[in-house]
This record gives C-alpha cells, sequence and structure tokens, in this order.
C-alpha cells in the first residue's frame, strides 16, 4: 500500500507486525486520543531494607531473569563513551541467550562491537532512533532478518505505552545513584547531565538494573530516575570513557561553508515574523545549526530581544545564552558537554525533562508543540521538502531519526540548514532516498547557494522577499547544484527491507531497502 | 603523443584528485586504475572522461592512476591534463 | 575582495558563495613554484564553468619578469575575467610592457581592449615612489592595491600589526588613487582569528581613504563588510542632506543649514557618494 507520501508500505512484516501506513503529520493528533490501548506498566514489590546492590553487572542480570526472546533497552546519554551496552550483551550472549530484541535509544559508533551478535542470532530485532558505523553498513546489508524500526525520540515513548517495545530489561547507566536505585547523570566523574530518554525505561521494564561507578550516600539529589522503579543497583570502576562522554565546552565551527549557511539561516530567522520577545527556540549541537545560536545571539542582543526556553539537546552555548538573559529557561532533554551538567544541577531555570514531556505526541503537549523556531540539519532533502536523516549518499543506515521529526511538527518555523553538496553529492534530490520528516512541517531550507521557501507558506516567503533575501525555487536550486555536480548514477537496492521508519504517531513514513552488492 | 616520462598532478585533498601517469611500452594499451570516495555515483562518468582526454592527446600505452576524493568535472580534467602535459614534458611540475 | 588560492579546488568551487564583492584567484604567493602549471590550468577550467554569483573575478598573475608570467597571461587574457590583478608593479614601463602583451593576446582572440581592466598591486619601495605615474597613466588601471608582507620585506623591516612600518605608503598609495579617481585596496590582516584587530585595522583603512579590503578568510567578510557599509543613521542624514540640497538649489539657495551645521558642496558631495555605495537614490 502507499502512504501519503507515495511510499510503497508492506501490510504486514513477519516480526514486526500489521503496518499503519503515514497519513500526514496531524492527522492521527487530531483525533484528540491515541486509539491503542495502552499496556500497563509493571507493579512489583519489595520488602522493607531488602538490598538491591548487586557485587557485579553479570550477578545483576541473572537476578533480572534473563531468556530467549528477551528486550532489553539502553539509553543514548553516554554517546560515544558507551561501554555498558556491549558489556551487557557480552554478559547475555555468554550465558547463551538468544533473540534478543535490542531498544537502544539510539545506537553510536562504539556500540560496534556487537555486530557478531548480530550475526550468530544473540540479537535478532533492534529499536532505535539512530544507528550508525559498522552497524548500520552491516544492517543495511541485510545482516537481521527482521528489519529493524527507526523511531524518533518521542514515538519512542509511545512505543512503550503502546506494548510495541516491551522491555524485559532496563540498564541504566548513572554518573551517580545511591543503594536504593536514586540516580542522576547530573554530577560524578562520569557526569553526562540530563537522563531524559531513560525515565521511560524506568517506569515500564519488568526489570531494571541501575549502573554506576559514583555510589553515593542515600539519597542520591537529585532523583531523575527515583527508586521506586529500580530492581538492582550495581557499582562498578567505569561506566564508560569520559573523554567521549562530554567534552568541556561546545565550540562553535570555524567552517567558513557552515557558517555562511548559519549567518543566511539566522536572517531568515530575524525576517520570518517568529522572531518577537518571548520566542521559544531549538538549535542542533553542531555544524551550521549551533553556529546559528551564535548569529541570533548577536541579533537578540543588537535588538534587546529576550526569548522565553530553548529545548533539546542543550549545549553550554544555550548555556551562555541562559545565563545572560536571552532565554528565561531550559528545558534539557539531552546534555551535550560539562558544563551543562553544572548548570542543570544548580540552576533552577535548567530543568531536566523526560522525553515524554519532550516530544510524545499522544499526551496533554509535550514541550517541542511549543517551540517558535527550530533549526534542524539534513542528510538529504527533496523539492517537496521531505527530509531524510537516516540514510547517507551511499544509500547506508548511518544518522538518526531522534527528535528532529518532534520538533519540526511542533515548530512554528522549522528551518533546515545544509549545504547544496557533499563530496560532489547533491543534497537536494527530487526524491529523497528515506523519508524521516514530512516536507509538510519543514518551512525552509536554507544553504550557502540560496534559500528555499515551502510553497505551503506563501505569507513566510513574501515576508522574506521583502527584506531582500536571496529567495530560490527549490526546483531550480536543485537543477543549479546539479550543474554543478553533475548528476549521480542512481543507487541499486533489492526488494528486501532491511528498515522501518516510524512516524512520531506509530505510522510508517518509509521503509529502507537492502543495498545491492557490486 | 607517447608520454615520455612518468608525471603525477593533483593532492589528497577533500574535492580534488591525484593523478599519476607512467609511460608503458608500445602496444601495452592503456592500464587505467580509478578509485573515488564517489565511485558508486561518479565512477562511470570519471572514466568517461579519462578516456577522452586520453583520445583527445592520442595517448595509447599509459597506465593511469586516479584517486579521487569527490572532485568536480573542471578540476577531474584540469588534473588529468596537467598530469598529461607533464608526462609529455611540456611542463615542469612534481616527480620529474 | 577575497583570495582563494589558485590550486585549491575547493576553496575555488565555493568562492562565489560569501557574498564577497570580489573573488581573487591567485596564481602567484599562494601557489608552491613547482605546481605553477596546474593551478593555471585549474584556475581556467574553473573559471570557464562556475558561477561566482554576484562575486566579481579577478586573477592574480605572476610577475612577467618570473617563468610564469607569460604563460598566465596566455592562459587567463582570452578568459577575460572581470580583472587582472598584477603583483609587484614598480613603474609605468612595466604597465606599458604588460599592457602590449595584454592587448596581443586580446587581438589573437578578437577580444577588445576595454573590458578587463587592470589592478596594480604596489609591494616595493620603488612602487610606492612611482605610484601616481602608475595610478594616473592608464585607463584600464582601474583599482591598485597595497601588499603589507611584500612591502615590508623589501624595505628590510618587519610587519608590526600596527602597521607603522607602511603607513606612509598606505598614505601615499591613496593619494595616488583619489589623484586618479580610481579604487584602493588595502593590504590583508594576516590573523583570521583576531576579529577584533581585523575591525580596527579596516576602520583605519577606511578612514585614511581606502575603498576596500583584501580578505584571506571568508570569515573576515562580515567585518569588512560592516566596517564599509554606511550605518542607516548615515545614509538617513546623506539622504536628508542631498534631498534638501536639491529642493534649496532649485529655489537658487547655494549653501544653507540642517541642524544648525552648515551644509556646503564638498558635504554634499560626500553625502551623494554615500548613497551611491548603499545604492539609495533620492527622489
Amino acid at each position: 500500500m502507499l502512504n501519503s507520501l507515495g511510499r510503497e508500505i508492506p501490510e504486514y512484516i513477519e516480526g514486526i507486525g500489521k503496518l499503519e501506513p503515514f497519513q500526514g503529520a496531524l492527522t492521527k493528533l487530531s483525533k484528540g486520543w491515541m486509539d491503542e490501548p495502552t499496556i500497563p506498566a509493571p507493579n512489583k514489590a519489595y520488602l522493607p531494607h531488602q538490598s538491591k546492590l548487586c557485587r557485579t553487572l553479570e550477578e545483576a542480570i541473572i537476578r533480572s531473569n534473563p531468556h530467549n526472546g528477551m528486550t532489553v533497552s539502553f539509553h543514548h546519554h553516554l554517546r560515544n563513551g558507551d561501554i555498558l551496552l556491549v558489556q551487557t550483551l557480552t554478559i547475555l550472549h555468554n550465558m547463551g541467550i538468544r533473540e534478543i530484541t535490542l531498544a537502544s535509544s539510539s545506537l553510536n559508533e562504539c556500540h560496534d562491537p556487537i555486530l557478531p551478535y548480530l550475526v550468530d542470532g544473540t540479537v535478532t530485532r533492534i529499536f532505535s532512533s539512530g544507528i550508525r558505523s559498522e552497524l548500520g553498513q552491516a544492517i543495511s546489508k541485510g545482516v537481521l532478518d527482521t528489519p529493524v524500526v527507526i523511531h524518533s525520540h518521542g514515538g519512542r515513548v509511545r512505543c512503550i505505552h503502546t506494548g510495541k517495545i516491551q522491555i524485559d530489561l532496563a540498564v541504566i547507566p548513572a554518573s551517580a545513584a545511591d543503594c536504593e536505585g536514586n540516580a542522576t547523570g547530573s554530577h560524578g566523574k562520569s557526569a553526562f547531565g540530563s537522563i531524559g530518554y531513560a525515565v521511560i525505561d524506568a517506569r515500564y521494564a519488568k526489570q531494571v538494573i541501575v549502573v554506576t561507578d559514583n555510589l553515593v550516600n542515600f539519597p542520591c539529589i537529585p532523583l531523575s530516575i527515583s527508586q521506586n522503579f529500580i530492581d538492582h543497583v550495581v557499582l562498578v570502576d567505569s561506566i564508560g570513557d569520559a573523554s567521549k562522554i562530554a567534552t568541556g565546552t561546545t565550540r562553535i565551527t570555524n567552517s567558513p561553508m557552515d557558517l555562511r549557511i548559519a549567518k543566511l539561516a539566522a536572517d531568515v530567522i530575524e525576517h520570518s515574523g517568529f522572531f518577537v520577545p518571548g520566542f521559544a527556540f531549538q538549535v542542533g549541537a553542531g555544524g551550521a545549526s549551533l553556529a546559528v545560536a551564535k548569529f541570533i545571539r548577536e541579533k537578540m542582543k543588537t535588538k534587546g530581544l529576550k526569548g522565553s526556553f530553548m529545548l533539546g539537546g542543550i549545549t553550554s552555548y544555550c548555556v551562555d545564552m541562559l545565563n545572560e538573559g536571552l532565554f528565561e529557561t531550559i528545558f534539557d532533554v539531552q546534555s551535550f558537554d560539562a558544563v551543562v551538567s553544572n548548570s542543570l544541577l544548580n540552576n533552577r531555570h535548567h530543568i531536566e525533562i523526560p522525553a515524554a514531556l519532550y516530544a510524545n505526541p499522544f499526551n496533554c503537549g509535550c514541550i517541542t508543540n511549543k517551540i517558535d523556531v527550530v533549526v534542524l540539519g539534513a542528510l538529504e532533502i527533496d523539492v517537496d521538502f521531505n527530509v531524510n536523516v537516516i540514510t547517507g549518499s551511499e544509500g547506508k543506515i548511518r544518522g538518526a531519526s531522534g527528535g528532529h521529526s518532534d520538533t519540526a511538527s511542533g515548530a512554528k518555523l522549522t528551518v533546515v540548514v545544509c549545504p547544496s553538496f557533499r563530496g560532489r553529492i547533491p543534497i537536494i534530490k527530487k526524491r529523497v532516498h528515506t523519508i524521516v520528516t514530512p516536507g509538510e512541517t519543514v518551512h525552509v531550507l536554507v544553504t550557502e547557494r540560496g534559500t528555499c521557501v515551502n510553497p505551503a507558506f506563501p505569507e513566510l516567503e513574501a515576508n522574506l522577499r521583502k527584506a531582500g533575501l536571496n529567495i530560490k525555487d527549490i526546483h531550480d536550486l536543485e537543477i543549479e547544484v546539479d550543474k554543478i555536480t553533475g548528476i549521480p548514477a542512481p543507487l541499486e537496492y533489492t526488494d528486501k527491507i532491511v528498515g522501518v521508519v516510524e512516524y512520531r504517531d506509530g505510522t510508517i513514513i518509509d521503509v529502507i531497502h537492502q543495498l545491492k552488492e557490486k | 603523443m607517447k608520454p615520455k616520462i612518468p608525471a603525477q598532478s593533483g593532492t589528497f585533498e577533500s574535492s580534488d584528485v591525484i593523478v599519476l601517469i607512467e609511460p608503458l611500452p608500445n602496444r601495452s594499451g592503456r592500464k587505467i586504475e580509478i578509485s573515488s570516495t564517489v565511485m558508486q555515483q561518479y565512477g562511470e562518468s570519471f572514466r568517461h572522461i579519462v578516456d577522452g582526454m586520453l583520445d583527445q592527446y592520442e595517448m595509447t600505452d599509459i597506465h593511469l592512476i586516479a584517486k579521487d576524493k569527490g572532485a568536480l568535472e573542471p578540476t577531474i580534467k584540469a588534473r588529468l591534463e596537467t598530469a598529461i602535459k607533464r608526462s609529455l614534458g611540456q611542463q615542469e611540475g612534481t616527480l620529474t | 575582495m577575497l583570495y582563494i588560492p589558485g590550486n585549491n579546488p575547493a576553496m575555488i568551487q565555493q568562492g562565489g558563495i560569501y557574498g564577497a564583492d570580489s573573488i581573487l584567484l591567485d596564481l602567484e604567493d599562494a601557489v608552491a613554484l613547482n605546481q605553477k602549471d596546474a593551478a593555471r590550468t585549474l584556475v581556467r577550467n574553473m573559471i570557464l564553468v562556475t558561477d561566482f554569483y554576484d562575486s566579481e573575478v579577478c586573477v592574480r598573475v605572476n610577475h612577467l619578469s618570473t617563468p610564469f608570467g607569460l604563460a598566465d597571461l596566455e592562459e587567463i587574457v582570452p578568459l577575460q575575467p572581470s580583472a587582472i590583478r598584477y603583483p609587484k608593479t614598480e613603474s609605468p614601463e612595466e604597465v606599458i610592457e604588460l599592457l602590449n602583451i595584454i592587448e596581443k593576446i586580446e587581438d589573437r582572440h578578437c577580444l577588445p581592449h576595454d573590458k578587463m581592466t587592470l589592478h596594480a598591486m604596489i609591494e616595493t619601495a620603488m612602487g610606492v615612489q612611482n605610484v601616481f605615474n602608475i595610478a594616473s597613466k592608464f585607463s584600464r588601471i582601474d583599482a591598485i592595491t597595497i601588499g603589507g608582507q611584500d612591502l615590508t620585506a623589501d624595505m628590510n623591516i618587519i610587519y608590526t600589526p600596527d602597521g607603522t612600518g607602511i603607513d606612509f605608503a598606505r598614505k601615499r598609495i591613496v593619494m595616488a588613487a583619489k589623484a586618479s579617481h580610481i579604487d584602493v585596496i588595502d593590504t590583508v590582516f594576516p590573523d583570521v582569528n583576531d576579529e577584533e584587530g581585523l575591525r580596527r585595522e579596516t576602520e583605519y583603512a577606511k578612514k585614511i581613504g581606502f575603498t576596500g579590503k583584501a580578505i584571506i578568510n571568508p570569515r573576515q567578510i562580515d567585518v569588512v563588510h560592516e566596517v564599509f557599509t554606511p550605518t542607516e543613521e548615515e545614509i538617513r542624514k546623506a539622504y536628508r542632506i542631498v534631498k534638501e540640497f536639491r529642493s534649496n538649489s532649485a529655489a537658487g539657495i547655494g549653501v544653507f543649514a540642517i541642524d544648525g551645521k552648515m551644509i556646503d558642496a564638498p558635504i554634499v558631495a560626500r553625502a551623494e557618494y554615500l548613497l551611491r555605495l548603499a545604492n539609495v537614490t533620492v527622489e
């Protein structure tokens, strides 16, 4: 069957179940409720003064009733410094556990060592918001029989509520925890800031293990994760490589190209009609996207304009803007550097939020719904403004859906920033390889060679033209870039589906096919 | 024309291509090796450009190696021309 | 005016995206001696197909006394970029020789002699001494520039960030340009990370009469533009001056006052110049 974006979606996939085709960004939400039943979270009982402490991770896992076909979940707040996911799967593998469903909120390069477990059947299904590096390549080539499911950060919460992901065991690394499992990421030698993505896992998993390298006296404050959901606590030497978890501060890019794009994007925001007192703002954590914050900061100071809140993945740059009084509040679901942990711990206007409050579409209002302006990146964008952030130019899975579609659907102004071509490959396509974020939620594309406004928003285009910005029709820009790079030969795929991209409301927006080996 | 000496042009930088040319004995034919970061998408068009340039200079017995990091067409052509002219002894450059 | 090394395809292909007024593809100092041939061919190919958008394209060739100068001209002149920039110009005789060669090439390609212009770089003590004769005698020279690093080297002094050593040269070159009614462009500011230093030096250059500044990194464009672009307040004031001057002169009044300050012909001329820069017409 075809979804509303013209993508062919199978009705049923073995190992995943029945698929519902995407029918528009707000179609399902406009009902006012979610049709799928919510499964109950488990309720457990502990006796007074019963100890949760285990000597090793292995002991905690043995106590958690490991079994074939189980679902194991992780959070990705330790980014590329995480070591516990690999350790956990190795322990399960050594115990002979098979057919595991891996449900990590995201997967990074540091998780490449689990690849043999995909080959040998230890792990047979994966749910994640992102997959990169060797794992992404192997999955693109078809290492798993069941396609991986790519969800958004908000969509993951919905997946857990509906039982699409039923977590048997959640392993939650924390940079500080106490003997009862109260835990946080905001202090300790391995501090990583907000632990927002793990909150839903703690609430819903049948068994929850908190792993820390910093066991503090009871109670561990703040109670980012609270003890009433925690089964076991393990003290280990290290939860990860601190140098890869969080570096000191985030530096704005020096790349002239990224800075140029960022400046153009900041001009777009300034003249969009949404750059007004009290505006809410979200930018990405790197490259051109973060650099937009630099120019917006200057414009806010020049105009004496103050915003309401910043949201999302938080960098030290956001913290500086909070401290300068440019914004009143930060809502932090994920923190990107060491300075942010400090601010999260010490500034009551810097608020840690769980993924559900951040972006779950099915509640009485996630915070992404209140964004005015969001700046996002893209691996590809097409002339219908559909954005791909999951598959690269060579057709392999190498990115993350993350909060891309969540924030785009909520913002009054979604600005996508990217170069018009990368390493000779044009980024603007007639049709993106994989749709993650639908074009109806993207307002503007800013590239170094011109800005394109989605024709669905003529008022915005009028505002930007009036300000004298260099606006081009996206079809014209696509042709212009093709002329520079030459038209690339199309990639070849087989009929086998290796990935399913779920929109935040649970419908299927696209599928990823296996790459044909040459 | 017959290349006189081995020659090289270009760099390993991104958006550039490095080209190496070696003369081969008469009637050896063309031996062409192309590797590229965008081989899938532009491998064929690259080969086409190389053949076109070698035809233009009537070079038949030649070993040509190109390592490409996403160079655009004018760059590919410039690097090929430089390497060819250097190998013909018309221009001076590196690897002489 | 953004300098781009002539043997760097990544930088050349992006040359037009930064909004520089002009870009300068450099075959001279930015290219290693054993890559001069490669850069020449690359620049030629790139100029032929690349859209540099609103930026003018200039090429700095090597001096005719080097083994590369003539070959550069043979390759570049037929492409007719906006301008050829000629390094280390020292005397009018040199310019005559250069123009002869350029015009011969143009004749061979059936090209006009008045389209592509010439920028003379003054970067030796001899050049500074002869600058007026260089700037004033040739209709094809529409800009002169100062090369700070080469000039201090020629003077056997150290280049200091405060520019003391080349201050006389700067002012002398500016005066020669003004006397000849052509543009005059200041030397580069080498420290890309020192935004404040760049701003100070650019403000100084503007104050003493330069009409533009050469830059070596796209990140320097914004500061130079900010300094040289008239502010809204300046434009508004100039607009008022020109407007009142026109209505006054229509009534036969030559000198008048705005906010208690006397407005006469030179002030009006300056206001008109500023409005031309800002692309503002007075109705």
